[in-house]
């Protein structure tokens, strides 16, 4: 444990003492910003259409915070492959790899120590949306439940993008490369169910529970399912049992 | 200490280490030697536990390195041939970082860095960043990590590589240093380290162990013969048909004249030492004797006899030329 807990530092570390944490945490927040203006103004607008003599008016779960968690994962598609995308290439391209799979580290250590990193950056990365809904909180009266839940969809889908990441910059030196794939793969996980619509029963259910956003919606709506727990803890395990076979074969090939 | 049997490595077609064994006893050093390419780096990342060998084993400190890898590594200290350092992180940053993975005691580890930085001379460049270091540098704040564990083996790739003659001289002292307590292997494609620096040579060629000895044995056989040089001033006679006739004397050769000094190669009889009577020849017949020195054969002309292919026509005395 101890040495998996190094190796997340030493990630966490290296991408704070480089531009990269701070460039995408930075544009994180500022596409959220963005986006949680807009939202606001228009729930805004909806909220004095829809206040009636007696109050009422939009539902701020409904209408301002269900809307930004679903743009929330858009924007992860983008930023979180920048995170994934040095994490084995770099290790690989500067030869210092040689120096992780000669310690007494095992595999397992070692993709534990780059996931919980990623994860870590991840993390920071959505503290700063956590201002926003405090002032959600100090203004309106939301319900907390869907929040809770919408954070952690937002972690676990987080963490399948950085499994799947991890697995991809495990496969190739060249970090635009492993950049350029994960974003394509994301996407392709983000837009597998569109075809949903127009296609068979069968093919309808096994796309809709393909896609990893699909999975999401259930959590920002305050819906805590095993489910959906199931798929994205299964797509997380086999995402880093695929980059440790990877290494692995790595090895064998050398 | 480390036994090496039968180990091979394919890569794909293509077999970088071929059916090679070997040992080396507990605080050797042992030299690497062999040209570009002949599969040195591949038989120390086997040694690492880097890569799996294709067939064979190692044992590396009693223990197996694929079978107990962990085991294996802890005791093992490795320099690959670019120093494996993160751009970003100081020198102190990065070897606490290393001491953590390497396992030593987080109590130990604050005295243990500062002596290895000491040892290495790398501690003027502690909050220096490793992306910003010289080549001289990065080369010993690797050496200090390899280190660093206090490993039973080291593993060295090249470890004077990119160092200027004087870090070479300290560099190759501080390794002799650590030779007792350490078992050591370093490989090199500079044959006056390996004389300089090694107990024990294993020539390397082409994936293949072409020969294992100590460098004064290996120079010593393949001289067969011994081979003296000597220059005389015999003002004009011929020096030649007097020296060949000294019992012992199987062979003389003039390699070189300058007006009446003439400088000759004997070939004498291996054991057999020739040098009094040949002065007394000289000296006796009041010619002038200017010069006398045994030739041998030196590890580069090893080096080269044993990696050339075609050589077995050729004997090895007659590649020997003036040192």
């Amino acid at each position: 444990m101890s040495n998996i807990l190094a190796l997340a530092h030493k990630e966490v570390k290296s991408a704070f003492s480089t531009p990269i944490a701070y460039v995408v945490i930075g544009f994180f927040a500022l596409l959220w910003g963005w986006f949680f203006w807009v939202s606001l103004i228009y729930f805004n607008q909806q909220s004095l259409q829809f206040a009636g003599p007696e109050g009422g008016g939009a539902n701020i779960n409904q209408q301002l915070i269900r809307p930004l968690f679903l743009n929330a994962s858009v924007i992860l598609l983008f930023v979180l492959p920048l995170i994934t995308m040095r994490t084995y290439s770099e290790e690989k391209r500067s030869g210092t790899i040689e120096l992780l799979l000669t310690s007494p580290l095992t595999d397992f250590q070692i993709i534990m120590g780059k996931f919980l990193g990623a994860m870590v950056l991840y993390a920071a990365m959505l503290l700063v949306t956590m201002i926003h809904m405090a002032l959600l909180f100090s203004y309106g009266n939301p319900e907390w439940r869907p929040v809770v839940t919408g954070y952690l969809g937002l972690l676990l889908m987080g963490g399948c993008f950085v499994s799947v990441g991890l697995l991809i910059s495990s496969l190739t030196k060249n970090q635009i490369v492993s950049g350029m794939v994960t974003f394509a793969v994301f996407l392709l996980l983000w837009v597998i169910n569109w075809p949903a619509s127009f296609s068979g029963p069968t093919t309808q259910s096994v796309l809709n529970y393909l896609s990893i956003t699909e999975h999401f919606d259930d959590f920002t709506k305050g819906i805590l399912d095993t489910k959906h727990l199931i798929y994205y803890f299964s797509v997380i395990s086999f995402g880093l049992f695929l980059t440790a076979r990877s290494v692995d074969t790595e090895r064998w090939k050398g | 200490m480390i036994e090496v049997q039968h180990l091979t490595k394919r890569y794909g077609p293509v077999t970088a280490v071929n059916d090679v064994s070997f040992t080396v006893e507990r605080g050797e050093i042992l030299g690497f030697l062999g040209p570009n390419g002949a599969g040195k780096t591949t038989t120390m990342r086997v040694l690492t536990g880097y890569m799996p060998p294709s067939e064979g084993k190692a044992i590396v400190a009693g223990y197996d390195v694929l079978e107990q890898p962990i085991e294996a590594k802890r005791r093992t200290g490795y320099l690959p041939e670019t120093p494996p350092l993160y751009p970003d992180m100081t020198v102190r940053e990065y070897l606490t970082f290393v001491a953590k993975i390497k396992g030593v005691p987080r109590k130990e580890s604050k005295s243990r860095i500062d002596e290895m930085m000491k040892k290495t001379r790398i501690d003027d460049v502690a909050h220096r960043h490793c992306g910003k270091l010289s080549k001289g540098y990065r080369q010993r704040v690797g050496l200090a990590q390899a280190m660093l564990h206090n490993p039973d083996v080291l593993i060295l790739d090249e470890p004077t590589a990119g160092l200027d003659p004087k870090q070479i001289i300290e560099t190759r002292q501080l390794i002799k240093g650590l030779a007792g307590d350490h078992t050591i292997i370093l490989s090199t494609h500079i044959l006056p380290e390996v004389s300089q620096t090694c107990q024990r040579v294993v020539i390397i060629n082409k994936g293949k162990v072409v020969a294992v000895d100590t460098p004064d044995n290996l120079t010593a056989r393949l001289r067969g013969s011994e081979t003296m040089y000597l220059q005389v001033d015999a003002q004009g006679a011929d020096a030649g048909a007097v020296l060949q006739r000294v019992a012992g004397v199987t062979r003389v050769a003039v390699a070189d004249t300058k007006q009446q000094i003439v400088g000759f190669e004997i070939d004498s009889e291996t054991g057999h030492d020739v040098r009094r009577e040949l002065a007394a020849a000289v000296v006796g017949r009041g010619w002038g004797l200017l010069e006398m020195r045994p030739m041998r054969m030196s590890l580069e002309e090893i080096f080269l006899h044993v990696t050339t292919e075609d050589v077995a026509a050729q004997p090895a005395v007659a590649e020997a030329s003036h040192e």
